[in-house]
């Protein structure tokens, strides 16, 4: 493995690499930077880079126009408790199959991957009667629910996978330690796991928060997260270029800076647990 | 108290039969060793005991009570894995009072109990320090120290050795030899290794393919094989057998003779061979002799001194008293 | 492992998670079927509901806009995976060479994945792919050529390019991760025994990441047979960008026609079976390994 590379070599490769990352994060950084300027500047053309007067200008108009604050808290409300109710039914499951393997565990995994298939709209006026009957429609926690269950089925192959690297000596240990199955899972799994439990926590927290199907048609005010927020400025208001980019700017910062704070864990949750 | 019993315990994995009936008496304050090639059943019937594995059929008996269906944290024994299975979360302190801590003991008796056992195991400066952190002997005496804390009916080792490298092997090996002299609690111990299994048994259980082929202490086995299987199995270097023709002379199918009941000459002896390689040990030397009387060739044990051309013809006289005899079936002539 | 005891445990532990699925699987499924059969038009009071027979089922599929939009999806799911896979290993393989700021790069280029996806469509919509203001028409603009009406007249290829760059950065982790795994002493041998570049590439590198391409195949379909809000943000089904899933959505929601929705649901999550049979037998096939 150890073999030289000429800095020249490196250079060359530190450049492109940069060229095409750059180039990848390019409309996000171009959405970041409209977001500062004025309606003129942000379609003035040839386009303006960085030498303009910056504005929160439209941050103030944004927010103005939509309480935003509302949005961001439903988000995080929607994200944070689907996801965690999500883990503590799916951590028991996925102990099951780590652990106590049967020749079904397989079929059922594949089985739970595969209700991830089925297409969303199939389903969606059955659950939008069955939403309107229960008087969940517009509610926080219909939509938690709903969260909760298109998300379990990643959040258990994921713990499953996780768990599968956890040697079955140490729970045995624990087992002629004394431990009861719940101490076991509590004391011992656990708090081995919580690399991984992390990984899956923030990923699936990311998927529920970008979920854009059932949270768009389920919500209408009261439950309306970002997604909606984000959706009220479609044209014609997206051709405002720079309240639209401070819209859309507020909408991905929360995980934008979350991702920056948690690199490792996102980016190992980020393969869903399944390569290592 | 820690006596053992298995009655008629069989244990298959669907189809596959891995323990045929067997029955087993383990006394109290016993040092039992399991010993048999890797595949023989003998860690699946260490699980057996543990209650980590259900038993197929049969019955297991811990102190007179049935403990059958009783779950693994109820037996009151105590388990040395393989790899330790240390808790890699928890510092040493925790890991050994983790057992303590599930028996819901007060905080004063753990602290006490931890101490004890962290002084007699010498872990105490190392208390603080997570598993990660130690050496392949400390952690295996970490594992030590989490079975002893409970004062468990008996402790069970599952080959604890196998992971640690030659010198420390010998260390632990007596050690733990040390810790049954002072405990006088009842140990049942797995191993491939029959170097470990001569040097520490009270009590050996020979197994093959979930069958014991000889329970008895370490030198009824070396000295009364019952069959050729254990005739090959105790002892080292491995006794030689011979079958067919040379044995016939005995009137057994097959005949055994240890490396060290063979004297060699340049003149004259029972057997003529050749010397083919010489391993020199210092204290002793080991020949490895092709003949006539054997497609194998013969290992010869004898003085460090003593030493031979490679391809040199030599006379071989065994010991005719300590001469082991078997039958077609392999059993021993007695 | 297991014991009685044990096995008890794990299924008493693993039943809430399980019933819970089938229970979201199933209660709905079941209307949907119960729906197909049946004209059903909650907000239209004037057309009488009552039993439909297989009519829904026959509408739905004769219906000029079936065939398409399954071809739609089909064509969706087949161009983003094949982009993400091929730009994704050429991407990982540049990643895995030596280079300053190597952290950095990785999360610039994992970036996409975190924005939500009615975010990153209205931005691709508006601000790069809008005819007059767009920065691709300044971009062709200042080279002189006519600026290309994206959304109507490259409907199809824009939307597999926005939905491309939200899933590239996974198919690049994942197939990064995988790559770094691979032992380097097997690509030194090769090396000595005489095979160039491309050779260790097809014959080692290649096969080393089959169960990572699975795993990206595997997951991005699962996701991209639904894809929803960069259509419905974009075009709105229009030119030709109208999958399955926007379709069926159409007849429920646009047209309220319930009945012959939840028909073409029924389609939609047969279109799904299959492709989700044909995905889990090469899953698990690979899924062990």
């Amino acid at each position: 493995m150890a073999r030289s590379v000429t800095t020249q070599r490196k250079a060359i490769y530190t450049i492109v690499a940069w060229g095409i990352g750059l180039l990848i994060f390019f409309p996000i950084l171009w959405t970041i930077l409209t977001s500062f300027k004025t309606e003129a500047v942000a379609i003035a053309d040839p386009p303006v880079f960085l030498f303009f007067d910056w504005t929160l200008e439209n941050y103030a108009v944004v927010q103005e126009r939509s309480n935003y604050m509302r949005f961001l808290w439903n988000s995080v409300l929607l994200a944070g408790l689907s996801t965690l109710f999500g883990i503590i039914i799916a951590v028991p499951a996925a102990w099951s199959m780590a652990f106590v393997p049967s020749r079904r565990t397989k079929d059922i995994l594949l089985w739970m991957l595969s209700t991830k298939m089925l297409p969303a709209v199939g389903v969606l006026y059955p659950i939008y009667l069955i939403f309107i009957k229960l008087g969940l429609l517009d509610s926080r926690a219909g939509l938690i629910i709903v969260l909760m269950l298109i998300n379990l089925p990643i959040i258990v192959w994921m713990l499953y996978t996780y768990f599968r690297e956890i040697p079955g000596e140490i729970l045995e240990a624990a087992r002629m330690d004394g431990a009861s199955l719940r101490s076991e899972i509590i004391y011992v799994l656990t708090p081995m796991a919580i690399p991984g439990i992390a990984s899956t926590l923030l990923l699936n927290f990311i998927l529920a928060w970008n979920e854009a199907f059932w949270t768009l048609n389920l919500t209408a005010v009261n439950a309306a997260p970002l997604t909606a927020f984000i959706a009220s400025y479609s044209s014609p208001e997206g051709l405002f270029f720079a309240k639209l980019s401070a819209a859309s700017t507020m909408a991905i910062a929360p995980i934008l800076i979350l991702g920056w704070f948690s690199q490792k864990q996102l980016v190992r949750g980020l393969t869903f647990g399944a390569v290592k | 108290m820690g006596r053992i019993t298995l009655e008629k315990v069989t244990k298959s994995f669907g189809d596959v039969n891995v323990i045929p009936p067997l029955d087993l008496d383990i006394n109290d304050g016993e040092f039992v060793v399991f010993v048999g090639p890797s595949g023989c059943g003998k860690s699946t019937l260490l699980r057996l005991i543990a209650g980590l594995e259900d038993v197929s059929s049969g019955r297991i008996v811990i102190d007179g009570d049935d403990a059958t269906m009783v779950p693994p944290a109820k037996r009151r024994l105590a388990m040395v894995f393989q790899s330790y299975a240390l808790y890699p979360h928890m510092t040493v302190r925790k890991n050994i009072a983790f057992p303590l801590r599930m028996a819901k003991m007060d905080q004063a008796e753990i602290d006490k109990r931890v101490n004890g056992a962290a002084s007699v195991l010498n872990l105490t400066d190392y208390l603080d320090r997570r598993p990660g952190q130690l050496s392949g002997g400390q952690r295996q005496r970490v594992a030590i120290g989490r079975a002893i804390v409970r004062e468990p009916a008996a402790f069970l080792f599952d080959e604890p050795l196998s992971n640690l490298d030659a010198a420390l092997r010998v260390g632990m090996r007596l050690e733990i030899s040390e810790l049954h002299k002072r405990l006088t609690t009842t140990m049942i111990y797995v191993t491939h290794d029959q170097v470990e299994a001569m040097t520490m048994a009270d009590k050996i259980v020979v197994l093959r393919a979930g069958n014991i082929e000889q329970v008895g202490s370490p030198l009824e086995l070396y000295q009364a094989p019952r069959n050729t299987f254990v005739a090959g199995f105790i002892g080292s270097p491995k006794m030689n057998l011979v079958a067919g023709a040379e044995a016939r002379k005995h009137e057994a199918e097959t005949i055994g003779i240890r490396p060290e009941h063979i004297d060699l000459s340049d003149t004259d002896g029972l057997w003529k061979g050749r010397i083919g390689v010489s391993e020199h040990l210092g204290s002793d030397t080991f020949f490895h002799i092709t003949s006539d009387i054997s497609s194998e060739p013969l290992t010869v044990r004898a003085t460090g001194e003593l030493s031979y051309e490679y391809g040199a013809e030599v006379y071989l006289s065994p010991r005719l008293e300590h001469l082991h005899r078997f039958d077609a079936q392999g059993l021993r002539i007695a | 492992m297991a014991t009685q005891h044990s096995r008890s445990a794990a299924r008493l532990m693993m039943a809430p998670a399980v019933i819970l699925l089938l229970g979201w699987m199933l209660v709905p499924l079941t209307m949907t079927l119960w729906f197909s059969f049946r004209n059903y038009f909650p907000l239209r009071p004037d057309r009488e509901p009552g039993w439909a027979g297989f009519d829904n089922y026959v509408r739905f599929f004769s219906s000029s806009a079936f065939w398409p939009s399954v071809q739609t999806t089909l064509v969706i799911v087949g161009g983003v995976l094949l982009i993400t896979i091929v730009l994704g290993i050429l991407l990982a393989i540049l990643l895995d060479q030596p280079m300053w700021g190597q952290g950095a790069v990785r999360i610039l280029v994992i970036a996409p994945f975190f924005v939500m996806p009615t975010v990153s469509a209205l931005v691709w919509k508006n601000m790069f792919m809008d005819p007059v203001n767009g920065l691709f028409a300044h971009l062709w603009r200042f080279f002189g050529a006519e600026p290309v009406v994206w959304l109507s007249d490259a409907s199809l290829g824009s939307i597999i390019m926005i939905v491309s760059w939200q899933w590239l950065p996974f198919a690049t982790l994942i197939l990064l991760t995988a790559i770094q795994s691979l032992d380097g002493e097997q690509l030194e041998a090769a090396e000595m025994d005489g095979a160039p570049v491309h050779k260790r590439f097809v014959y080692i590198v290649l096969p080393h990441l089959a169960r990572a391409i699975t795993i990206v195949v595997l997951i991005q379909t699962i996701f991209l047979l639904s894809i929803f809000a960069e259509i419905f943000v974009t075009t709105g089904g229009a030119f030709g960008t109208r999958t399955l899933t926007y379709l069926i959505f159409q007849r429920v929601l646009e047209s309220q026609n319930v009945g012959l929705g939840s028909a073409g649901g029924v389609y939609a999550i047969i279109l799904a079976n299959i492709v989700a049979i044909f995905l889990m037998r090469i899953v698990g096939k690979n899924l062990d390994a």
